[in-house]
């Protein structure tokens, strides 16, 4: 099996994977109805993607595993998402600036992506950037009126920023099949990204009247499988079903 | 206006819907008209969002990707249905926040069905077969009710319920036809989910009130008991045909009535629910109140920022 390819797409689906988790679980407790069908469609957004890239990955696995295999039945040192997208919804404006800190990275990801010379990656990829630049206007659009909003929301939104910051920079972090992917001309050169990122993303913050943090202090590990210790109550809640009841089919 | 007055609009207003035209918001239309829409729909909808609770419950433990984004797209269906249904509400003159306060002091209802825990995956598909299923009973018939906005949500509404009803189905035959784990699974949530979903269609005709008035105004077409047999004889087939058993003793088929007979409904246990002391409402409230308090400072928010725009581009205009 081409272990570097399969590799690489685990890296980029486990990311929609655990955002996704994360999304649906607030499903009927948003703060409006709006808000909720919103959050409920970005879920949906990320797993339909995610069912692409797994379907592909047990493809060139080609040992049997399904998508549900591969998604649900791994343990929690090999999944590889970044540790942005399984920081908790400790209120609503973390849910925003996770969201928002991950979708402008996920928005030049993918349209780079595009070009790979993996004609299926790059399928997927256009299919899925229609979502992700909408994903990526909800989440601005939330970062500015939290950000510009009431004196209470500002705090709110500027508290969120400032701890989720620390898990912007593992955005940009290299594996060794993500090099490996890179020169074969299949992977993103996600190093190349970061300058515009971190352009776009002040872009916006300031016109949320926010403060951009200053900390140089970044956290990194995801993508080797070193999780916080969010991840394994994520997991559980995931993967109940099939290791409660294993072997099954539903 | 004189009483005449008053009573000859009614007594044009009763003809317009014997003739079956649609009343729109703006018509002219009695109080108790505006009233009593008011109750049914926005319990309608108070029942879709607090129905999203429990399963909204089982997102997150979904076991497979496909389940996982059926039941997601399920749930977010059920607050698209709110979303209407608070919308056709409001056409009458109350607004979707006064709505939301008189679910959260208790003062209005939802589906006494919601109040029930959703404690396996099994109760996905019987929710979506049964629940689901009895709704489109309850619903169908208001596709043509008098109410402009109730019918047109009510035909949107349904085609999406039934969708539910299928999904909730095959979700049901698949455990049925797996595992013996598995069809225990689906047989056990039939046995809890079956009698509530019978309650669902409403008390005993002997003990509905407001029935008269409600079928002038086709807020209902059948008695309680009429759409409860047709539950019945619609469902029992459905789970003969996937070799569940329907948790009743006294069910038999009747030749000469051509419908099934079935045993009497526990109405103590209805009522209980009914008034608030089901295993999950403080539950389902607290999860609605919560939600809406825990949103505030955000609507706010969205508000303060709205307002400021506003200014701003006022401002650039001028
Ligand atoms: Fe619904
Ligand atoms: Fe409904
Ligand atoms: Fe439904």
């Amino acid at each position: 099996m081409k272990e570097n390819l399969y590799k690489y797409i685990l890296g980029i689906a486990d990311n929609s994977l655990i955002l996704g988790q994360r999304m649906g679980a607030l499903t009927g407790h948003g703060p409006s109805l709006e808000t909720d069908i919103a959050c409920t469609n970005i879920s949906l957004d990320l797993f339909g993607q995610v069912r692409s890239y797994y379907q592909y990955a047990a493809k060139i696995a080609g040992d049997g595993r399904t998508e549900d295999d591969i998604a649900m039945l791994r343990k929690e040192r090999e999944y590889v998402n970044v540790l942005l997208v399984e920081q908790p919804d400790t209120d609503f404006a973390y849910t925003m600036a996770r969201q928002f800190l991950f979708d402008v990275y996920h928005f030049m990801f993918l349209t780079e992506l595009q070009k790979s010379k993996d004609l299926t990656l790059a399928a997927i990829a256009t299919k899925s950037i229609k979502e992700v630049s909408y994903h990526k206007r909800f989440s601005s659009d939330w970062i500015k009126r939290l950000g510009d909003g009431t004196e209470l929301s500002n705090q709110k939104m500027q508290n969120a920023i400032d701890n989720l910051w620390t898990y912007t920079d593992e955005l940009f972090h290299q594996t060794e099949a993500d090099k490996a992917m890179v020169k074969d001309g299949i992977g993103v050169d996600v190093t190349k990204l970061k300058e515009g990122y971190y352009k776009q993303v002040i872009e916006v913050l300031e016109e949320a009247t926010l403060n951009i943090p200053e900390s140089k202090y970044f956290q990194k590990g995801g993508k080797e499988g070193i999780h916080t210790e969010h991840m394994g109550y994520l997991l559980s809640d995931l993967q109940y079903m099939q290791r409660a009841y294993p072997n099954m089919e539903w | 206006m004189s009483e005449e007055q008053i009573k000859n609009l009614e007594a044009q207003f009763e003809e317009r819907i014997a003739r079956d035209e649609k009343i729109e918001p703006k018509d002219w239309m009695p109080e108790k008209y505006r009233q009593t829409h008011i109750r049914q729909m926005s319990q309608h909808a108070h029942s879709e969002i607090v129905g999203m609770l429990p399963e909204g419950n089982w997102i997150t433990r979904a076991p497979s990707l496909r389940r996982k984004v059926a039941l997601l797209a399920k749930v977010q269906d059920e607050a698209g249905h709110g979303l209407y249904l608070y919308s056709a509400t409001e056409t009458l003159g109350v607004s979707r926040d006064e709505l939301y306060e008189q679910l959260h002091s208790g003062k209005a209802k939802y589906s006494s069905i919601f109040n029930y825990p959703t404690v396996t995956w099994a109760d996905m598909g019987a929710i979506g077969w049964l629940v689901d299923g009895a709704a489109i009973i309850n619903q169908v018939p208001l596709c043509s009710t008098s109410f402009g906005p109730y019918a047109r949500a009510m035909v949107r509404v349904c085609k999406e319920e039934s969708f539910h009803q299928r999904q909730g189905y095959e979700i049901m035959i698949k455990l049925a036809n797996g595992t013996p784990e598995q069809k225990a699974m689906a047989q056990d949530a039939l046995n809890r989910w079956w009698w509530p979903s019978l309650m669902m269609l409403g008390p005993t005709d002997a003990e509905s009130i407001h029935t008269e008035q409600s079928m002038k105004w086709k807020l209902k077409r059948k008695s309680n008991d009429e759409l409860r047999q047709q539950f019945i004889d619609q469902t029992v087939p459905q789970a003969d045909l996937i070799g569940l058993t329907i948790p009743d003793p006294d069910l038999k088929w009747n030749e000469e009535r051509q419908s099934y007979d079935f045993g009497d409904i526990n109405w103590d246990e209805f009522w209980q629910v009914v008034k608030g002391h089901g295993p999950c409402n403080k539950e389902r409230m607290k999860a609605r109140v919560g939600a809406w308090e825990r949103g505030e400072w955000v609507r706010d928010a969205a508000m303060a920022y709205a307002e400021k725009q506003q200014e701003r581009r006022e401002k650039q205009a001028v």
